[in-house]
């Protein structure tokens, strides 16, 4: 028998960045007891990093603004793979959301006369993410932090689940260790929301924090729940390139928001050759035009440099390609020559920092080198969209690691306001389950037996090979084989070498002692990358066509008759093996589909 | 391009530690962080550190690097001089739990004691208006990462953990500061910055302000004024005696 504390709760709150805090505040707030389970200390998710804002309709800057614009941005930004319902209710709620930050004391940017102010990004129509300077991550984080200390909510810090307990066809729970010292937790929850984030470090150049190991998507589909769009990653267009341990660290668009552009190894502003049929309606096809836009939006098309990053991630591994990169590998933003010292250091501080500090270069003076990064997957557990349960019953997904709201490609912006508005639903969803349940759920000691079980086995493999070089092998992998640019050959040969991974993480051994001991953790959180590496393997070979974060170079461009109306779902078959299929998109109300008419 | 460094690391727990030696390949660019997590690929993986985005955002690596309070993922390998040793050791102030990694639980039981912000009524709209002149001191204290390293160079706690039940320390007199100056809220906190948080007992010495990576003026923006208003309500002789008189402070 082994030891373990026992926990009972109506709710527990998987990771706890903006999606976590947000469902937790809500469920505890509608009467749950509430648990909040995070890997890392509270405060540090990886939330945290998000730099240029949160987009919301609220018409501050640009009273023509509302809701209905910003909905038709971010399905024709997610390349009409969004789900519909998700993409409104996003839309709907932001504004709400954002005015309930600064209730709970957030300080944003102000306008002139007073009110939050707003900037332009990529594949927005009007300047619509209300931030602060850059670092607009940290003041959502800390906001729903210190109003969470308030409210009730238990919280669990440096403390990973790594699994999902089951009484019967319901999620019952999880089962959980103390990184501190390795001991073991028991969470009996009457409901369960996964607010994991994402898998960026199954690649080798991403702009993730450590955490991002797909937890969330991997318990889930472990646990029965379906994803969806696994293929979709997006790849951030502008991460740094320089020096060699940075790389991959976030750029935010705000630079370009800000006025910055991107140039070539010849200084030519490439983004005028690059844009694509789909948005040339509304872009500007002259360098004067795209510079006029920043002031007047009525007259002016958008710049190029703010299509959406799908568009600008190709075009910049296109330029490197042929051979008019910068010195190590990317393309050079340049905010320096555009906008004064003064300007640059009060609207981006961070950035200016972090070159400082990181890089020597001074971006008041220097263009950056910035390439592609791996930021973001739009794929993840498929989810209602009112009330965010995913296909398994007592078991819930915000953020990240929900699927549907961005379709194939986010627009920058929207990820701050999704955590906030589904995070919400999410614990409020969760709550109602839980108060419906008549009893609590039982735990099933076998299955506890057999989870522990298999997270120690590592400790009986001391000599066997190690977790890190794993875990390397397969960012490469992914890397280069399921990166930006993908084809058949490459990601079946992807799929045999995950396979081959799989076989040594099976036989991975650990050296040491249970307590805060990162070669442990890393061995179990293996499981969950590998897991979501295969979903986006497959996804990627499945979907034949190009579209948004996925593109395929033996299917370039979209076939909207085959794919265009396509899920790629992922499920665990009853053999234990993945399974993948397509279901037919939600089809969307005709009052919503005459704003795409125009 | 690559040199080695001389790397001497604290490993150890609760009851006992000493010094490691490792000698390590360094990269071009490479930060201390880098050079840590070497060691853990390399040569020992069960090397306990606490790091999060390596970006200077989430102030979670924070340590005592050549002995100076420092974030590892900020502090370029290139400040050193080649071939020299360099230490890395846990946050002296806080209970030791393995190697780098240390027991911060402190501040999170302080942050639970601060009366949680309480905004005054909304316009007609249900939106506030401020001014970006009145919120430019706030923002630079949000600005703070909660890494800690202000906590940990304080020497009211550092050199005499028996104070810690009386003093907030640095981080909270920030947070203090920021929700006594925020334009909106009405909570009044000076009797806690004054009696429970032990404002008292900072002599200003700003050894603070120095090791903040965020460069905020936490003793001459926050402190200070934290304890003139503080001197104002408590100390004043003649605010004092109004207060005995017609009862208002």
């Amino acid at each position: 028998m082994v030891e373990y504390e026992r926990h009972d709760y109506d709710v527990i709150v998987i990771g706890a960045g903006g999606a976590g805090l947000r469902a937790a505040i809500e469920a505890s707030a509608q009467g749950a007891r509430t648990a909040l389970i995070c890997k890392s200390l509270l405060g540090k998710a990886h939330t945290v990093m998000a730099e240029g804002g949160i987009a919301a309709a609220l018409g501050n800057v640009w009273p023509q603004d509302n809701w209905r614009v910003h909905f038709r941005d971010t399905m024709r930004g997610g390349k009409m793979l969004n789900n519909w319902r998700m993409a409104q209710l996003h839309a709907q709620e932001a504004p709400d959301r954002v005015n309930e930050l600064e209730q709970w004391g957030a300080l944003f940017d102000r306008t002139d006369d007073g009110r939050i102010l707003q900037r332009d990004f990529g594949g927005h129509r009007y300047a619509r993410l209300a931030h602060v300077g850059d670092r607009t991550g940290l003041e959502l984080i800390r906001t729903l932090q210190q109003h969470a200390v308030h409210n009730g909510i238990d919280v669990f810090m440096e403390c990973t689940v790594s699994r999902l307990l089951k009484d019967g066809d319901r999620v019952s729970g999880a089962v959980a260790y103390w990184r501190e010292s390795g001991n073991l937790l028991v969470f009996n929850a009457k409901s369960t929301v996964l607010a994991t984030g994402g898998t960026g470090k199954a690649f080798a150049v991403t702009s993730n924090s450590w955490e991002y190991t797909g937890d969330g998507h991997a318990l889930a589909y472990w646990a029965g729940a379906e994803l969806i769009d696994m293929e979709c990653v997006q790849f951030h267009p502008t991460g740094m390139v320089w020096p060699p341990s940075v790389r991959g660290i976030l750029v935010t668009e705000g630079v370009r928001g800000d006025g910055g552009t991107l140039r070539n190894s010849d200084g030519e502003r490439f983004m005028f050759n690059y844009i694509p049929d789909f948005f040339a309606a509304e872009t500007a096809d002259t360098i004067d035009e795209a510079d006029a836009w920043y002031e007047d939006k009525e007259n002016n098309r958008r710049t190029p440099d703010l299509l959406p990053r799908d568009e600008v991630a190709r075009a910049i591994n296109s330029e490197v390609k042929a051979g008019r990169g910068s010195p190590h590998g990317g393309v050079f933003l340049d905010i320096a020559t555009r906008r004064s010292t003064e300007y640059i250091r009060r609207r981006l501080p961070s950035m200016y920092h972090q070159f400082k500090q990181l890089a020597d270069v001074d971006i008041t003076a220097q263009p950056m080198e910035v390439g592609p990064t791996m930021h973001y997957i739009m794929g993840g557990i498929r989810v209602d969209a009112d009330t965010a349960a995913t296909t398994v019953a007592g078991l819930y997904a915000a953020g990240e690691c929900a699927g549907g709201m961005h379709g194939a490609n986010r627009l920058g912006g929207n990820s701050l306001s999704d955590l906030v508005v589904f995070g919400r639903r999410a614990g409020l969803g969760a709550a109602e389950d839980a108060a419906a349940q008549t009893s609590a759920p039982e735990t099933d000691d076998a299955q506890v037996e057999e989870i522990v079980a298999e997270m120690r086995a590592p400790f009986e493999r001391d000599g066997a090979e190690g977790p890190y070089d794993i875990q390397r092998d397969l960012q490469e992998t992914m890397h280069s084989l399921v990166g930006i640019i993908r084809t058949e050959s490459e990601l079946l040969e992807a799929r045999e070498r995950i396979d081959g991974y799989k076989g040594r993480a099976a036989n991975v051994g650990v050296y040491g002692h249970q307590q805060y001991n990162p070669g442990w953790h890393l061995a179990m959180d293996l499981q969950a990358l590998l897991t979501v590496s295969e979903a986006t393997a497959r996804a990627a070979n499945v979907r034949q066509e190009s579209r948004g974060g996925h593109t395929r170079d033996d299917y370039p461009g979209p076939n909207d008759a085959e794919w265009g109306n396509k899920n790629v779902v992922i499920r665990q078959g009853s053999d234990g093996e993945m399974e993948v299929t397509t279901s037919p998109l939600p089809e969307m109300p005709a009052e919503l589909q005459e704003l795409f008419e125009e | 391009m690559s040199e080695t460094a001389n790397m001497r690391v604290f490993r150890g727990d609760a009851e006992s530690g000493d010094w490691q030696d490792y000698s390590v390949e360094v990269e071009e660019g490479q930060v201390v962080l880098d050079v840590i997590h070497r060691i853990q690929a390399t040569q020992a993986p069960d090397l306990a550190v606490r790091w999060n985005c390596k970006a200077g955002k989430c102030g979670s690596c924070s340590a005592e690097i050549n002995g100076e309070p420092r974030l590892m993922c900020m502090t370029r390998m290139n400040l050193f001089e080649p071939g020299e040793q360099i230490t890395v050791a846990p946050m002296k102030t806080w209970p030791l739990i393995r190697d780098l990694v240390t027991d911060v639980s402190f501040n999170y039981e302080v942050a639970k004691t601060i009366p949680a912000f309480k905004p005054r009524a909304p316009e007609a709209d249900g939106t506030y208006r401020m001014m970006q002149e009145d919120i430019e001191r706030g923002q630079e204290f949000r600005k703070c990462i909660e890494c800690f390293l202000c906590q940990d160079v304080c020497h009211v706690i550092r050199d005499h953990p028996e104070n810690k039940p009386e003093f907030a320390g640095p981080r909270f007199f920030v947070r203090l500061a920021e929700l006594e100056m925020h334009p909106l809220d009405t909570e009044d906190r000076l009797e806690l910055a004054r009696k429970d948080a032990g404002v008292g007992y900072c002599n200003i010495t700003k050894c603070c302000t120095e090791v903040c990576p965020e460069e905020i003026h936490i003793t001459d923006n926050a402190i200070i004024p934290l304890k003139e208003r503080v001197a104002d309500r408590y100390f004043d002789p003649i605010r004092w005696l109004g207060s005995k008189l017609f009862g208002r402070g």
